[in-house]
């Protein structure tokens, strides 16, 4: 699903260059739960930005789905963001004004779908991560674990070939942290491909695959036992 | 542009984001407001000062006898110069080339009968001349003809007011007022635009007056009119030369400034065309101005929006939307805005405009407008600055990484 050969990412500080990916190669699976760890300044949020085209690799081959990506105008990336990639993010990044069911919506009116058919599916995927009542809420009225989970059935109304989460914990307490992964871990079960990034080892220790990174380059790739969590919702 | 879907989405963001909306719509609607409000304030003083100086014929010389200040060719100094008859003549027969009209004037006031009413009223002796020269409007009847000139009829025209004065409601044509001791024939009733002054005068040949008063010659003053195609340096001319014959037909010393007084309208409209064109230009300076500090309003406004939006639109991109869709989005909804509020500003202005009339005549504003063609392209121009406005940093935060954008709390 995911192939990248020989990643390189530097951000320029001022006079001083910092070389954040120094040579990152990894393949990933249809199906496949990878947990991305690694202390901050190591460079995954980097390399999640990088797999989701929200920032471009100075160096290196990125194949997502068997296309090649590169050189892509803004344009482009939006088209492949909306038609191959789901983000989860730690700070939800919800739209304030819009209720739970709009912002799970937004993606699909970017697919240039009509607005019955997109209400329709806003509401299959809120029902599906639990929240169908309360469709009509606003993110400031919903608590931390069910803005997050409107934030996953917006990655996931799209039906996005990947997820990216980045960090998708790191905002909510372990109850709602686990909660939350035990919905990821639903959804992987139905095949799709995730991807999260964490610093927390008993969140990657919930995935199926674990790849460390350390200053720009990965130093552990390894398959574990998932732990499965329990859904309590 | 026009996909439904699209404007259901700038509709919910609109209703969504009220204090946004009405900010932007509040900056449009009241700088095209003051705007228009302005405008028309400064063509209401315009149309006043028009009142005041431009109502009478501008291509005419008012002269006027007085007393000379030198002594000349054997006369002494603190002579009364008088005009007659004959000064007519010779005028009309040496400036053919400029002469148009000529009448005399000769100011009197009597006490005026009619029936049981009667009231005191300033008369003016003329020549037919006079109706060009002071653009009196006749209402019924006629003015003073050349027949009435040559047989010294005694026919008067009165104004307005005097025809309210003394005949009420009732038709005065054809009937008798007593001047004086004389009576006299009304044959018509006159309007003027300079005031209520103008129209409480009555209007007699000249001849007649003169037969009255001994059938003398003696002229108050004489009124010539130029012919207006000459231009102003001509009537300067005109002007110069008709003051050297006169001082020289009643021996004035030409150095002396006091015998001959000649108002030269032509020079005092253009003196005062000028003032209105300076309030014209101060009036185009503060409706610029207005305009400018809208169009640095809504400009703000619309860099505050899309700052405020930055993470918005991150996420958006983040979730599909492409470069263009972002800067459409909010392009469509601030010229959605600005549009609405423009015309109601507009509309809002030119109202209270057209109500106001005559209400601020103290204040010299008389019937204040704003021509459509003014109103419409300043309200585009706020529109379309507006929109400039907004698409500069639309295009940089729909040209910025989704990731910065997303980083920006």
């Amino acid at each position: 699903m995911i192939s990248i050969k020989n990643l390189h990412k530097s951000y320029s500080m001022g006079d001083s260059s910092l070389h954040v990916l120094k040579g990152i190669d990894l393949n990933i699976k249809e199906g496949e739960l990878v947990a991305i760890m690694g202390s901050s300044g190591s460079g995954k949020s980097t390399l999640l930005n990088i797999l989701g085209m929200l920032d471009t690799a100075d160096e290196g081959e990125y194949v997502l789905d068997n296309v090649l990506i590169e050189g892509l105008t803004e344009t482009t990336a939006a088209n492949y963001r909306n038609k191959f990639l789901g983000f989860i993010f730690q700070s939800f990044n919800l739209i304030n004004y819009k209720n739970a069911l709009e912002n799970v919506s937004l993606p699909l009116y970017y697919q240039g779908l009509g607005r019955k058919i997109r209400q329709r599916k806003a509401l299959e995927y809120l029902e599906k991560v639990g929240l169908k009542d309360w469709a009509t809420h606003l993110p400031s009225e919903l608590s931390g674990g069910q803005k997050q989970r409107v934030a996953i059935a917006r990655a996931m109304a799209s039906q996005p070939k990947v997820l990216l989460a980045d960090e998708p914990t790191g905002a909510l307490d372990s109850k709602t942290s686990n909660d939350v992964m035990s919905l990821i871990q639903q959804i992987n079960k139905e095949g799709k491909t995730i991807l999260v990034v964490t610093h927390e080892l008993d969140i990657a220790h919930m995935c199926k695959r674990i790849v460390t990174l350390k200053d720009g380059v990965i130093v552990e790739d390894q398959k574990v036992d998932q732990v499965i969590v329990e859904c309590h919702v | 542009m026009f996909s439904r879907d699209r404007w259901q989405e700038i509709f919910e963001t609109i209703r969504k984001n009220r204090l946004r909306t009405f900010l932007s719509g509040f900056t449009v609607a009241l700088g095209i407001f003051i705007f228009i409000v302005l405008f028309g304030f400064g063509n209401g003083l315009k149309n006043s000062f028009k009142q005041f100086f431009l109502d009478d014929a501008t291509n005419t010389l008012w002269i006027s006898p007085g007393m000379t200040s030198k002594p000349y060719r054997g006369f002494k100094a603190n002579r009364r110069i008088e005009f007659e008859n004959s000064d007519l003549i010779d005028i009309k027969d040496n400036f053919k080339f400029f002469l148009e009209d000529i009448t005399p004037r000769i100011n009197r006031s009597a006490r005026v009968r009619y029936r049981g009413e009667s009231d005191n009223y300033s008369t003016r002796a003329v020549a037919p001349a006079h109706q060009q020269i002071e653009k009196t409007l006749i209402m019924k009847g006629r003015f003073i003809n050349q027949d009435d000139l040559l047989n010294k009829t005694k026919n008067i025209v009165i104004g307005r007011l005097v025809a309210k004065d003394l005949f009420d409601k009732k038709n005065p044509i054809g009937k008798y007022l007593e001047i004086g001791s004389s009576a006299f024939k009304v044959i018509g009733v006159f309007q003027d635009q300079s005031g209520d002054r103008e129209e409480r005068l009555i209007y007699m040949p000249y001849t007649t007056q003169q037969l009255i008063e001994k059938n003398n010659d003696k002229i108050d003053r004489i009124i010539v009119s130029f012919r207006p195609e000459l231009g102003y340096a001509s009537a300067l001319t005109f002007e110069r030369q008709l003051r050297l014959f006169l001082k020289k037909k009643k021996s004035i010393d030409p150095r002396d400034t006091n015998g001959i007084r000649i108002r030269n309208v032509a020079d005092q409209i253009k003196q005062n065309q000028q003032f209105a064109s300076v309030l014209q230009l101060i009036v185009a300076f503060v409706g610029i101005g207005t305009l400018i500090a809208g169009i640095i309003g809504i400009s703000n406004i619309m860099v505050f929006v899309v700052k405020e939006r930055t993470k918005e639109l991150g996420v958006r991109k983040a979730l599909g939307a492409t470069p263009k869709s972002v800067i459409t989005m909010v392009l469509q909804e601030s010229i959605f805005i600005t549009v609405l509020s423009g015309i109601t500003g507009m509309i809002g202005g030119i109202a209270l405009l057209s109500n106001i009339g005559d209400r601020l005549e103290e204040f010299f504003i008389i019937d204040p407008y704003i021509d459509n063609f003014t109103a419409v392209v300043a309200t585009i121009l706020l529109i379309l600055f507006g929109a400039i406005a907004g698409y500069i940093p639309a295009k940089r935060a729909a040209s910025i990484k989704p990731i910065v954008a997303l980083r920006d709390e």
